[in-house]
């Protein structure tokens, strides 16, 4: 894959979540050059995707949206073609607007309320719903 | 940062031994008029005739006024009005406000848009914080203690709301719980983890009889619905497997206590009433007092 000038490499992606990451940071509209490799062989995870998007930086918002599907991938920011940062994601405290919850009883599904979740377990990256205390597996996990 | 009764998940051991002691006050004396000139709004976007007149009889006995309404579809809720803007505009008005909600989270969202204290008085299926400190004050009169009771949870374990809060609550006090409930309504999977993961003691059987009931100092009992069943055969045998009668309390231990959150339907046989060791209509009496206990703790009122 071809080695941008400035931007984000967004790496260590589970395989089955990178098409997700492409639509959480809205990339069909990004205008800058985009590599996106998948499926690839990983010591660590089995199959990796990679994304790398050129002037293009992700924010701390975007980093807890991407938290919630690919909790364990890095960032990298390129700025001349040198990493000049590496960023982690991890669970912020409170995932704000992001994810539905799965009560059809809470109030987030029924008034205009942001829903809000917390990290239940973090192993078994489940959420709970501040409001209705709901925890949601991670296969339940739906994004708004 | 205002007070707030929403959860029993955000209760310390410590809050709830502070409340059961405020409480055992207002047991020896209901009638303190300690919130004279002070509003306290019910907001009941659901009926529960029982929980509202509780919430009202006890700020009556502290000398506060009471404003609100029983009836949702008779107020501007039934004209679009989102819950917001109902706390917002209650909120010019009183000291401290009692919501009951059929919406789960209605509780926790409307303290985050007041500076009034929210008492949660049962958001859905969710919670029911005053309900489980009366059953708790149950308890500690009964028994003396918290601290490593014998209880047995008998009926609807699956929906029943009381109990989940229950053994959430009693994680403090090193309990031994007994769960038993026909399959289909057996203690979820969370709860059960919940007790593993806290190192409380639990078995969980299908039959109800005198093994379970002769060693036990708590007899929980819950209510189960018809509605719960698609199969109605198999809920008029459930039904009748776990019912209480007087004589199944002949070889308990003397301490042992049957309690109910009521209404009760045929789950306990009227002759246990007689019983002195049916506790369940002072069981709903300790509401009064619990309350009493709760809404002075919101207004920082000893």
């Amino acid at each position: 894959m071809s080695a941008i000038a400035n931007g984000t490499v967004i790496d260590h992606i589970p395989a089955e979540v990178t098409f997700k990451i492409v639509k959480i940071l809205d990339l069909y509209n990004h205008p800058g050059a985009i590599t996106i490799g998948t499926n690839l062989d990983s010591k660590t995870l089995g199959k990796k995707g990679i994304i790398k998007v050129a002037d293009r930086f992700i924010s701390d918002e975007e980093i807890g949206r991407l938290s919630v599907v690919a909790p364990n991938v890095t960032l990298n920011i390129i700025k001349d073609y040198q990493i000049v940062q590496k960023k982690y994601v991890q669970y912020p405290k409170q995932i704000v607007g992001v994810v539905k919850c799965s009560n059809p009883k809470c109030i987030t599904n029924h008034q205009p309320v942001a829903t809000k979740m917390e990290v239940f377990d973090v192993a078994k990256k489940s959420l709970r719903c501040v409001y209705c205390e709901r925890v949601m597996q991670h296969e339940e996990i739906e994004l708004l | 940062m205002q007070n707030n009764f929403i959860s029993v998940s955000d209760l310390s051991k410590e809050d709830i031994l502070s409340i059961l002691e405020e409480a055992a006050k207002f047991e020896a004396n209901p009638n303190q008029r300690l919130l004279e000139g002070k509003v306290v709004a019910t907001l009941f976007f659901e009926p529960s005739t029982r929980t509202r007149l509780s919430f009202e009889t006890a700020a009556n006995r502290l000398g506060a006024r009471v404003i609100g309404f029983s009836d949702p579809n008779a107020t501007s809720t039934s004209k679009g009005e989102t819950l917001k803007d109902t706390i917002k505009m209650v909120s010019n008005y009183a000291d401290v406000i009692v919501m009951r909600h059929y919406l789960e989270g209605a509780a926790r969202y409307a303290s985050e848009v007041t500076d009034v204290p929210i008492i949660n008085a049962g958001d859905g299926a969710n919670q029911h914080p005053s309900q489980t400190m009366l059953d708790l004050y149950s308890l500690w009169k009964t028994q003396g203690t918290l601290e490593n009771l014998d209880i047995t949870m008998v009926g609807d374990l699956k929906y029943g709301r009381t109990v989940h809060s229950l053994v959430q609550a009693l994680s403090f006090f090193n309990p031994t719980f007994h769960f038993v409930a026909p399959d289909l309504l057996r203690m979820p999977l969370g709860y059960r983890e919940f007790c593993k993961s806290h190192n409380l003691a639990y078995d969980e059987r299908e039959t109800f009889d005198e093994d379970v009931i002769n060693t036990t100092d708590i007899l929980y009992m819950t209510r189960i619905q018809r509605e719960r069943f698609s199969d109605l055969r198999e809920y008029e045998q459930v039904k009748n497997v776990y019912c209480l009668h007087k004589s199944m309390l002949d070889n308990a231990k003397p301490n042992l206590r049957v309690l109910h959150p009521l209404p009760r339907v045929n789950e306990i046989a009227y002759d246990v009433d007689e019983s002195d060791k049916a506790y369940y209509f002072q069981q709903a009496q300790n509401g009064l007092y619990t309350r009493e206990a709760i809404i002075c703790r919101m207004l920082n009122i000893k």
